[in-house]
Formats: structure tokens, C-alpha cells, sequence
């Protein structure tokens, strides 16, 4: 009865539309609901989308994130009440990835930091951006201004080539390649200001690139014309992500894990792990001294056969995990797995092995990445 | 020999009291890239509407139905080195398993290939 109480409470939800809802529906893209938002989950292939960003260059849209900025007196205090991160160790327009944690140390988002001349910019996961703007706003005292970008679009162009096909193409007060790894810069696109950081989540050298919401169709084309991008879906990035060893928000990480036993302790700055002083402090300095019980770890699957998220992992008898996240390596040409498992079964090279529907799936406990991160430092 | 289909997207072609069953080119193409495949063992009684094998993609796994009752005879031993055939020719190099029916009267329940077409151009 409960149930049912609750579904009356709650109104029906219409699946929103992105700037880029009919480029993709021209391009053939195959539309699906993801937070909250109908967007291309493949084109012509995951395989193939995700071969082609590994080996030239993808254009992803990301305009479901949420895009945030920041500002006001007192900003940088009131942001690290918030986040465990070290603005004093955050020079101008790189972005630093942080979190935003809940009263018990629970991972409520992950995030990206960007120093702007002005204030933060802030960019968030799509599913969790409206609870993560709530969450900031009764955190941050009144003279702090959370503005939410959302008239910006975002697009992600990944890939060994994303350089030489964004060069050609941007302009600015300085070249492209001023910028490394986690470096960003204010340039023009098609006549459009475009705020860009070389970052991404695919593992690969690439571009995020923020812009204006009404000139995303006209630049998605100007980047899809040149010879070395095609446009990528969801599928495929979630399948590049995984290979490059990196969590996704609601799968690999949640309010169940802390940055500890999450093994994300560099989104957790030096100077925050011996001061405390955000919100959630007391359990992760808790979780630095004691340990977790579980550690988030990379599995590689003998065979062809894939294990999912959900899937038990066991070492003979004894359940000593849980898959987060798992699929067929496009790369490697076999199935690969995130999971929280016991520290005693944790080192790269224990013998595990995964339930899959009664079937017992064989698996190794590897280093991540599972693929080589090939970014331009 | 006639083919039948069922509105989950698998085919049985029947000769006989033998039926071979697949995935239609319309189901291979939502799956999208097949990496591996599950398939029944002989002797394997099946009840329609039971999900026998299981086909991988890289997206999610998906079940496949038994459109009929049977015992599985035989299972396409080709797709362990090649699931990626039920991509390329899901309607014949890429069949899944054989089954011998136990009761043909359940194939009055399936569509043929005129009506399952129909019904693919209403989805």
C-alpha cells in the first residue's frame, strides 16, 4: 500500500529535450531516456563508436550535465566547507576533480572544479544535478551566488586525433596547444564563445567543450565535418569509461562509499585529509585511519561472457563482493568489471570468480585503467 | 519449410517435429554488437515461453524465448567463436538452437513472415 501511496505523491516526469535533441535525431542517433533527458545512446554501433574514438576522434554531447558557476565574497571558504578539495593548490582555469559528500562522508556527486577569473565553475552529473544544486545552496551562506549555466551546452570531443580536428577549427587569443592535461581556456568556435579544458572520460587525449546552447547545432557540425569525428553516443562512452577505469555516478559510486573504500583519496587534497573542515570529514578522516572493509577494484573476466552490475563475486564459498559496473571490453576483446570487494581479496592478481544467473564466471583482479589513459600532460 | 515469428523478435523455422530458432535482423539490430552468446544444452526440455539462451551485447544481456515447447537437440556451436554471426545473419548462419517439438498445436499462436513484418513496422 505504501508503494502506491508514494506514487500518487509523485507527478509524472516529462523526459526534457537538449539543445541537440533534433541534430541527433537527423544524424540517426538511437534516443533514450537517461537522466531525465532523451539523448543518443548509438549511431551506427557502440563497437564501432567506441573503436573509432579509441583510434581517431568522438563528439560527445554532455548538455545533461549540469553546468554551475559560483561566486561571491567569501567564495572560496564556503566552497571548501562543501568539498574536500585545496583551492589554495588550484591555480586559474584548470579543472580538479572533487566531491560532493553528505553528513556521513557518502558520496553524493562527483565533480569537476574550474577557477574562473571571477568565481567557480562547476560541472556535475546530469541524474544528480538538481539535488546537488539544493544540496549546495542550503550549504552555502546567502552571499554566495549559485548560478546554474543551464543555457550553456556541453560537448566532449575525444580521441588521438581531437586535437588536430579542434585546432583546425578554434580560434583564440592563444593557440590550442597551450593547453595540456587539465588546462583550460577561453577560445571561439564558429564565432561563438567557447570555454574548453583539455579533459574528458574516455581515457584519451580530448576537449570539453562549453558553449552557448543556441550555437551547438551549428558547431556540432563544424567539429562532425572534419574528416576525424564522427558523433558518439552514451553507450559507447560508458563502455570507454569503464575501460579507462573510471566510476560513474549511481553505479561505481553512491552514498554507500566514501572517497576511501571508492579508492578516489586524490579528490580528498592533502591539506584537507590532516584539516577536516567539509562536510562529511569526520567519517572519510575516519575511513583514512581505520581502513574500509571494501575497496573498489578492477576485474578481468576469462571468456567471452559478461558479468554486470549486480552480480556477486566470490572467492570459493564466501561472497565477497558486488560488481558496480561491468561489459565486453571493445578493446581487449573480453568482458571487464568494477566491484567493491574485501581488502583480503583486493591485490591485482587474486583468483575471483562472478555468479552470473548460477553460472560461476572466472575473473582476475587487475590494476586500473584496464586500457592506458593516453592523455597530453 | 515454413518460418514462424513471435512479437519478442525470435523466429523458428519448422521441418518436421524440428524446429531451429534464432533472433530476427529487427531484434540483432536493437541488441546492437553481440560479444557473446548463451546457449542451451541438448536435451534441455524447454517450456515455451522459457528463456533457454541469453544473447550478450555490449550494451546489456537479453533472453531469448523458447517460441515453442521442445527438448533442445543442438545449439550452434559456431557462435562461441563467432556471436558477432547473429549480427551479420541472424536469420540463418546465426540460428541459436534446434529443439523437437512436443506440441505443434502452439505454432497457431505465431505470426508469419507478412504479419511479423506488419508488426515491426508498428513498433
Amino acid at each position: 500500500m505504501s508503494e502506491a501511496d508514494d506514487q500518487t505523491e509523485d507527478q509524472p516526469i516529462e523526459t526534457l529535450t537538449l539543445p541537440l535533441d533534433a541534430w541527433h535525431r537527423a544524424k540517426g542517433g538511437r534516443m533514450v531516456e537517461f537522466a531525465g533527458y532523451w539523448m543518443p545512446v548509438q549511431y551506427e554501433g557502440i563497437m564501432a563508436e567506441h573503436l573509432w574514438t579509441r583510434e581517431s576522434a568522438g563528439l560527445f554531447d554532455v548538455s545533461h550535465m549540469g553546468q554551475l558557476f559560483i561566486s561571491g565574497e567569501g567564495v572560496e571558504a564556503a566552497l571548501e566547507a562543501v568539498l574536500p578539495i585545496d583551492l589554495s593548490t588550484l591555480k586559474p582555469f584548470g579543472p580538479r576533480y572533487s566531491m560532493l559528500l553528505d553528513e556521513q562522508g557518502g558520496i553524493l556527486d562527483d565533480l569537476m572544479v574550474t577557477r574562473w577569473s571571477s568565481g567557480f565553475y562547476l560541472v556535475v552529473n546530469g541524474a544528480t544535478k538538481w539535488d546537488d544544486i539544493a544540496h549546495l545552496r542550503e550549504h552555502l551562506p546567502d552571499e554566495i551566488t549559485l548560478t546554474h549555466l543551464d543555457e550553456s551546452a556541453l560537448l566532449a570531443l575525444q580521441g588521438p586525433k581531437a586535437f588536430a580536428a579542434l585546432e583546425r577549427v578554434v580560434s583564440g587569443e592563444y593557440p590550442l596547444s597551450a593547453l595540456t592535461f587539465m588546462k583550460g581556456g577561453q577560445f571561439k568556435l564558429a564565432g561563438a564563445d567557447a570555454w574548453i579544458s583539455r579533459s574528458g572520460y574516455t581515457g584519451e587525449d580530448g576537449f570539453e567543450i562549453s558553449i552557448p546552447a543556441e550555437n551547438a547545432a551549428e558547431i556540432a557540425d563544424l567539429l562532425c565535418a572534419q574528416p576525424e569525428v564522427k558523433p558518439i553516443g552514451l553507450g559507447a562512452r560508458d563502455s570507454l569509461r569503464l575501460e579507462a577505469g573510471l566510476p560513474l555516478y549511481g553505479h561505481d559510486l553512491s552514498p554507500d562509499h566514501s572517497p576511501v573504500d571508492a579508492d578516489l583519496l586524490f579528490a580528498v587534497n592533502k591539506r584537507r585529509r590532516s584539516e577536516g573542515g567539509f562536510i562529511g570529514a569526520e567519517r572519510v578522516l575516519r575511513d583514512l585511519a581505520d581502513g574500509t572493509p571494501q575497496v573498489r577494484v578492477g576485474l578481468a573476466l576469462d571468456g567471452r561472457q559478461a558479468a554486470r552490475e549486480g552480480a556477486e563475486v566470490y572467492a570459493g564459498s564466501d561472497k565477497v563482493g558486488v560488481l558496480t559496473s561491468g561489459g565486453f571490453s571493445p578493446t581487449l576483446g573480453h568482458p571487464i568489471a568494477m566491484a567493491y570487494v574485501n581488502r583480503a581479496q583486493a591485490a591485482a592478481g587474486t583468483a575471483l570468480e562472478i555468479d552470473v544467473r548460477g553460472k560461476r564466471l572466472a575473473a582476475t583482479v587487475v590494476p586500473m585503467p584496464f586500457v592506458p589513459h593516453r592523455y597530453h600532460r | 519449410m515454413p518460418r514462424y515469428f513471435t512479437q519478442d523478435h525470435e523466429w523458428i523455422e519448422v521441418d518436421g517435429d524440428t524446429g531451429t530458432v534464432g533472433i530476427t535482423d529487427y531484434a540483432q539490430g536493437q541488441l546492437g554488437d553481440i560479444t557473446f552468446v548463451e546457449l542451451p544444452e541438448a536435451g534441455t526440455a524447454v517450456k515455451k515461453g522459457d528463456a533457454p539462451c541469453v544473447v550478450d551485447s555490449v550494451k546489456a544481456a537479453s533472453d531469448v524465448y523458447a517460441p515453442v515447447s521442445g527438448t533442445v537437440t543442438d545449439a550452434n556451436s559456431a557462435l562461441a567463436d563467432e556471436p558477432e554471426l547473429v549480427n551479420s545473419d541472424p536469420e540463418n548462419g546465426g540460428w541459436l538452437f534446434r529443439l523437437t517439438l512436443s506440441d505443434a498445436t502452439e505454432l497457431d499462436g505465431l505470426m508469419d513472415k507478412a504479419a511479423y513484418d506488419a508488426y515491426v513496422a508498428g513498433l
